[in-house]
C-alpha cells in the first residue's frame, strides 16, 4: 500500500476543518480503507473529542517526535473500526516542537501500510499551518459562503500555488439553500467563480453535525443526515469514484415529503 | 438606499469580495494602483497625446490569474493638427 497524504486546512478558523477530517475519516473506513488521521493543531487539539477518542490518549505526535513513544504507540485505534487510527496533537507544547521534515518523515513511515492519511491543519497561515501541508499529495481547503471565510480561503490557495502544492480541491462547508435561494448567502457558483479552483463537495448546514460532535460520533456515520451524505461522497471521489454532486434544493424529512407529494418540489 | 431598492447581500457579498481579492493577490493597495495609473499616464503623455478623462486602467480576474488591463483613447493627431 501506498496512502495518499491529505491535508484540510482553511485559513480561518471555525470553518469545520476538524469535523471535515473526523467524517472523511469514518467514511473512508466505512468503505474498508485504512485511515490514519493526525491532528496537526499543536496545543489546541479537538480531532481526539469530535472522533470520541479522547480517553484513550496515552503518547502525541511531540512523544513520538521526541523519541518517547514508537510511532505505532501514538496511533489510538478507533471504537468502531479497527482500521482507522488518531495521533493526537501534543496539548501542552506549541508549534515549534514540530518541523516541516518530522510531518513528512511520520507520513513516509504511515504511507508504507495505510490506505489514507489524513492531517487535520490548524487555522492560520504560519508555522502549524506550514508543517501540516509540508507531506500532503492533496489539499483541501474547506470554506464557507461567507466574506471572511472565502477571503482566507483565496489567501492560503495563493500560498498553496507559490509553494507548488499544485491546485486545492474545495469543500463548500454549511451551506445554507433557503439563505441561497433568497439570494442572502453566496452560492457554490459564487465561491467558486471567486477562488477559481476546483470544487470535491458541498455540505449542507446540518444540525446534525453538532449532535455527532457531542457523541463524538461523526455525522457519517448517520444514514439520514444530509451533511453525512455530502461527506460520504466527498469521500468516495477522495477514492477517484466519479459521484454527481447531490440535490440541495431537495429537504429531507416530513417537510420535504410533503413538499414533494404535493408537487411543490 | 431605501428598503426596496436595496441590493440583495449576496450580491454585495460577492461584488465586495471581488474587489478584495484583486487587491489581495496582487499585494497592491487601491492608492497604490491609484498613483501606478498616474505614472503610467505620464509616460505615456510623453510620447503621445491621450486624453486623460477618457482613460480606463483597472485589475481583472482571470480564473486564478490577474491581469492589467488599460484602455487608453489617444487624442487624434490629424484633428489636431487641424485645429
Amino acid at each position: 500500500m501506498t496512502a495518499q497524504v491529505i491535508t484540510v486546512t482553511s485559513g480561518k478558523g471555525g470553518v469545520g476543518k476538524t469535523t471535515a477530517v473526523a467524517n472523511l475519516a469514518n467514511a473512508l473506513a466505512m468503505d474498508g480503507k485504512k485511515v490514519v488521521c493526525i491532528d496537526g493543531d499543536i496545543g489546541l487539539r479537538n480531532l481526539d473529542v469530535v472522533m470520541g477518542l479522547e480517553n484513550r490518549i496515552v503518547y502525541d505526535i511531540v512523544d513520538v517526535i521526541e523519541g518517547r513513544c514508537k510511532l505505532k504507540q501514538a496511533m489510538i485505534r478507533d471504537k468502531h473500526y479497527p482500521e482507522m487510527y488518531l495521533i493526537p496533537a501534543a496539548q501542552t507544547r506549541d508549534k515549534n516542537a514540530v518541523s516541516p521534515s518530522d510531518m513528512v518523515r511520520i507520513c513516509n513511515d504511515l504511507r508504507v501500510d495505510s490506505d489514507f492519511v489524513i492531517i487535520d491543519s490548524p487555522a492560520g497561515i504560519e508555522r502549524g499551518f506550514r508543517n501540516a501541508i509540508a507531506a500532503a499529495d492533496r489539499v483541501l481547503v474547506v470554506t464557507n459562503p461567507e466574506v471572511s471565510a472565502v477571503r482566507d480561503a483565496d489567501r492560503v490557495v495563493g500560498i498553496l500555488e507559490a509553494e507548488e502544492k499544485g491546485t486545492p480541491h474545495l469543500i463548500i462547508n454549511r451551506l445554507n439553500q433557503a439563505l441561497v435561494r433568497n439570494n442572502d448567502m453566496l452560492s457554490a457558483e459564487d465561491v467558486l467563480d471567486l477562488l477559481g479552483i476546483q470544487l470535491i463537495g458541498i455540505v449542507p448546514e446540518d444540525e446534525s453535525v453538532i449532535i455527532g460532535s457531542n457523541r463524538g460520533a461523526p455525522v457519517v456515520t448517520d444514514g439520514k443526515s444530509r451533511a453525512g451524505l455530502a461527506f460520504r461522497n466527498i469521500a468516495k471521489r477522495l477514492q477517484g469514484l466519479d459521484v454527481p454532486f447531490m440535490d440541495l434544493d431537495q429537504q429531507s424529512g416530513l417537510w420535504g415529503a410533503i413538499q414533494r407529494l404535493t408537487g411543490r418540489k | 438606499m431605501n428598503f426596496f431598492t436595496r441590493k440583495k447581500s449576496a450580491t454585495s457579498a460577492k461584488e465586495r469580495l471581488q474587489l478584495v481579492l484583486v487587491h489581495d493577490r496582487t499585494d497592491l493597495t487601491p492608492a497604490q494602483l491609484e498613483s501606478l495609473k498616474d505614472d503610467l499616464l505620464k509616460a505615456i503623455s510623453n510620447y503621445i497625446e491621450i486624453d486623460p478623462d477618457a482613460v480606463q486602467i483597472g485589475l481583472e480576474r482571470d480564473g486564478r490569474s490577474q491581469r492589467l488591463v488599460a484602455d487608453i483613447p489617444l487624442r487624434s493627431a490629424s484633428r489636431h493638427r487641424a485645429g
